[in-house]
Parts: structure tokens; C-alpha cells; sequence
């Protein structure tokens, strides 16, 4: 129950940071962001990791700032910071409403958006969140930054496009339009834990009929992603009971869920059934 | 070749000046290298809360952070509240309420309450529940808890705030 020993080392800056990354991560060197979920898993020694890099001590990756029409996320953003809406209109408060199905408050105070992100456990909510909204993912290394969407993104159970070199210094979140309807719904067994399946949801109204919308499935797959099948359904239809049933059973039916000794996949079927409507009923 | 850091833990205003692995938590380190048994360990995974302290101005896991990053930062423990043999209104109210039974998640439940006071004496009670649903307590049911930290709360508010 105690880590492992490792190498500590704190860059003051980014161009620090990814040298140092790039010399020990062959050697399982890694980031320390929040430390909520590498810490525990040090302390089970499920990784044991031989340096790490502390980036809390970078004050860039602090930014949390509007550009360009989209929010930017540093990498050092706690999950803490979007308890109160961090932009006016449907974004922020979503980001509000989201948070706070995340752990705990202790928790929070130094777990980061981009922590999640990068490490992409399949129920986590800002990663379903980031699936929903297309976000951008910022991946930077002592070979320059790149810019990998969200669809390219996420890969498998904590499985995501970043190389083992780079640091995830950004994800970028598009603002939403004001008349944007927003929907999110998690079913967990108690207040704070992982969700057994989340949907995420966004659309708008125009004349009546859903215009452009998204649904987000996450806990239920090994990663969270878009659900095409469900948001054709709802697409130029009125929000009706009938059409969101219809969306949550095409959601359901797409998905492969993951299985384990008390959630075979029936029952996570029924539940991305359950979550995807009463997501989309909030969203109105 | 294991590497040391010699770091200074500012705990409740007094400096300790320790040396420690990279690999030792902030939990460890206050209990161990600098005495201060105040602060419980339990699971040691971030889930029961026993370790929360206040770092910097934040109710923070204890067990989640390494000493080394924790090196020169303001650090109050459950060793602070009390000012001599006068206790602290939380821990009048704990004792009052009977908010424990075996004690084990008590500064915990202590730190945590004192910092969302601190912050916000007008929590709502459905704030407070989500909470106090932080940290785990495996005697008391958490109602009488739940009693104490509103009533210390009206305590607080009425500026007896020391
Ligand atoms: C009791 C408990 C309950 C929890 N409940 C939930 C929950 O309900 N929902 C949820 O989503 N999460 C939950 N978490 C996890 C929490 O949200 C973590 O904060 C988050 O998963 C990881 O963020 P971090 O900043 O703490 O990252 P760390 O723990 O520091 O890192 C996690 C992994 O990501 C890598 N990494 C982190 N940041 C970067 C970066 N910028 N660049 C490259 N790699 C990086 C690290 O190397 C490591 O492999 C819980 C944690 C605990 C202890
Ligand atoms: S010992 Fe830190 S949360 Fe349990
Ligand atoms: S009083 Fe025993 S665990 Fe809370």
C-alpha cells in the first residue's frame, strides 16, 4: 500500500517539462497531474512508475481562457474550478451541472480536466463530456504540439492517442450557441463513485425540431464516444417521449458493453436505455 | 541510490524541516517524520476521507499527495483547531452531538467540515450532505455528523469564530 520508490522532478516550465518526458519515458517516466488516479494505483502498485514528472509547478498550464469561439482547459485546471460556470451560456452551466457527479470535494480541490482526459478511465464524465462536444485535445512534446479530436482520441480502456513523451497541455471545448439545450444523466450505485453508464447530450431547437443533435455514451463501452445511431433518431424530429425512447433504445442497441461480476450486459444495456432518455429529458 | 528531498512542512505555523523519499506521502510524512498522529490513515486510496487536511487553502487527501509537493506550503491538521484546552466549536459540537464513536474518521470529518465552514458558514443543508458524503465513518450512521456540523455552523455564524 505503499508506492513504489521513483525519480521526482518538478520543471518550472513546459519546454522543461517535455525535455525531462522525453529522456524518461522509456523508462515509464510519467506525469503527475492531480495525482487522484495515479497515486492510488502507485499505492496498489499496479504502475510503478520510475520518474515523475510533477507539472503543478507550471503556471501556464493554469490558463483556463476563451479563444477563438472555444474554451481552453490548461492542463493544470482543477475539476474544482467549474462548480460555478466558468463562460456565461449552456457551456458553462453544463461544465457546472457535470462536475459535480465527479468524486468528492476533497477530490476535486486537486484533480484536473486534463488528468481525466489523459487518463481516460471508460466513466469518467469529463471524457464523455469532451466526446459530446467534439473538444480538441492539445498533446505537446520536445517535437512541437498537435491537435487530436476527440473521435481520434480516446482508444480503449485508459487507452488514448498520447505518445508516452507527451504532455496533454490543453483541451479546447467549443462554446455553445445560447439556445443550446444541454442534458447529462449517470446511474451509480453511490453518491461519488464511477458510473455504470452516463449519457451526455446536446441539441438545438429550431422551429420546433432538433437541430444538430449529439449523444454521448460513457461507463458503458471501454471508452465513451458518440452514438450515431441515437442521434439520427432524434435529428429534424420534435422532442417527443416517443423519439427519445426510440434514440435511447438505438443507443443501447449500438453500444458493447462491458461486462463485470455484477453488471452483465443486459443490465448495462438497459441502463444506457434509462440514462440516454433521462439525459435528453433534462436537456429539455 | 534512493533519492531524498529535505523539504519544511509548515504545520499549524510550526516548521518542520524533514528529509524524505519522493515516494512518501504527505500523510506519512506528518505522522512519522514529524510526529503529528492527529491525521488518520485508513485506506490509503483517496476513498475514506480519514487523511483530509487542509493544504494551501484546500480540504485535500492527504494520502493523495507526496510530502515533496506539499514542501513550504501552509498545512493545518486536526493538532490546530483547539487554542490550548479550549476547543474548537466543531469539536464542542462533535461531543455534544455525539458526531463519534470509535473516532478514527473523526479529524477527518473535522478538517473537511472546517474548511466548507470556513468558506461558506450558510452551507445549504443539500450541500452539506454532498459533503459530508466524502469521507466515510463506519460507526456513527453519519445523522449525528450530519447534527454537528450544522451546529457548529450556527456557532460559527454567530461569530464565535475564534
Ligand atoms: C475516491 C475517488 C473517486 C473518484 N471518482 C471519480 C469519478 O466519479 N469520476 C471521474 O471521472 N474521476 C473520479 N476520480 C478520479 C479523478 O477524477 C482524477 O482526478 C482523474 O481521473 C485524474 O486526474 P489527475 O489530475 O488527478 O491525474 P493524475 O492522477 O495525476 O494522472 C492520471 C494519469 O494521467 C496521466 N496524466 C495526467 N495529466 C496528464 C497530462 N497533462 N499529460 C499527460 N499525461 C497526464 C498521468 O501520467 C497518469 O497516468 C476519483 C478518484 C478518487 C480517488
Ligand atoms: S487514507 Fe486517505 S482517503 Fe483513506
Ligand atoms: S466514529 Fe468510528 S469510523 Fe466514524
Amino acid at each position: 500500500m505503499k508506492p513504489a520508490p521513483f525519480q521526482y522532478h518538478a520543471p518550472r516550465s513546459l519546454q522543461e517539462a517535455v525535455a525531462i518526458l522525453a529522456q524518461v519515458a522509456p523508462a515509464d517516466g510519467r506525469v503527475l497531474a492531480g495525482g487522484q488516479s495515479l497515486v492510488p494505483i502507485m499505492a496498489f502498485r499496479l504502475a510503478r512508475p520510475s520518474h515523475l514528472v510533477d507539472i503543478n509547478g507550471i503556471e501556464a498550464l493554469a490558463r483556463l481562457a476563451v479563444e477563438n469561439g472555444k474554451l481552453c482547459i490548461g492542463a493544470c485546471v482543477r475539476h474544482a474550478a467549474f462548480e460555478r460556470p466558468v463562460v456565461e451560456g449552456p457551456l458553462g452551466r453544463l461544465l457546472a451541472m457535470v462536475v459535480r457527479h465527479i468524486a468528492h470535494s476533497p477530490i476535486r480541490a486537486r484533480g484536473t480536466f486534463c488528468g481525466s482526459i489523459a487518463h481516460a478511465d471508460p466513466a469518467s464524465e469529463w471524457c464523455a463530456l469532451v466526446a459530446a462536444l467534439d473538444g480538441e485535445i492539445v498533446a505537446t512534446s520536445v517535437r512541437g504540439a498537435r491537435v487530436i479530436a476527440a473521435g481520434q482520441f480516446f482508444a480503449g480502456i485508459m487507452a488514448t492517442a498520447l505518445a508516452e513523451d507527451e504532455v496533454l497541455t490543453e483541451v479546447r471545448l467549443p462554446l455553445l450557441a445560447p439556445d443550446t439545450r444541454c442534458g447529462f444523466y449517470e446511474f451509480n450505485r453511490r453518491a461519488g463513485d464511477f458510473a455504470l453508464a452516463m449519457a451526455v447530450v446536446h441539441f438545438r431547437l429550431v422551429e420546433g425540431r432538433m437541430f444538430k443533435p449529439r449523444v454521448a455514451i460513457g461507463g458503458a463501452e471501454t471508452h465513451p464516444r458518440r452514438v450515431a445511431a441515437a442521434e439520427a433518431a432524434l435529428a429534424a424530429n420534435a422532442p417527443s417521449p416517443r423519439v427519445f425512447a426510440d434514440a435511447a433504445a438505438r443507443a443501447a442497441r449500438d453500444v458493447e458493453p462491458l461486462e463485470d461480476a455484477q453488471t452483465n450486459a443486459q443490465y448495462r444495456r438497459e441502463l444506457v436505455v434509462a440514462v440516454t432518455r433521462r439525459a435528453l429529458e433534462a436537456a429539455l | 541510490m534512493t533519492q531524498r528531498a529535505a523539504i519544511v512542512l509548515n504545520l499549524n505555523g510550526v516548521d518542520h524541516a524533514i528529509s524524505v523519499e519522493p515516494r512518501r506521502t504527505l500523510a506519512d510524512a506528518i505522522r512519522d517524520d514529524c510526529g503529528l498522529t492527529g491525521t488518520h490513515i485508513g485506506c490509503e486510496h483517496g476513498v475514506c476521507g480519514a487523511c483530509t487536511i487542509i493544504v494551501a487553502g484546500e480540504a485535500v487527501r492527504s494520502c493523495l499527495m507526496f510530502a515533496v509537493q506539499a514542501d513550504g506550503k501552509r498545512i493545518r491538521t486536526v493538532e490546530g483547531l483547539a487554542d490550548g484546552e479550549q476547543l474548537h466549536p466543531l469539536q464542542e459540537a462533535f461531543i455534544a452531538h455525539h458526531a463519534l464513536q470509535c473516532g478514527f474518521c473523526t479529524p477527518g470529518f473535522l478538517m473537511l467540515s472546517l474548511h466548507a465552514l470556513e468558506r461558506d458558514p450558510d452551507l445549504g443543508d443539500e450541500e452539506l450532505l454532498d459533503l459530508l458524503a466524502s469521507n466515510l465513518c463506519r460507526c456513527t450512521g453519519y445523522q449525528n455528523i450530519v447534527k454537528a456540523v450544522r451546529g457548529a455552523a450556527a456557532v460559527m455564524r454567530a461569530g464565535v469564530v475564534r
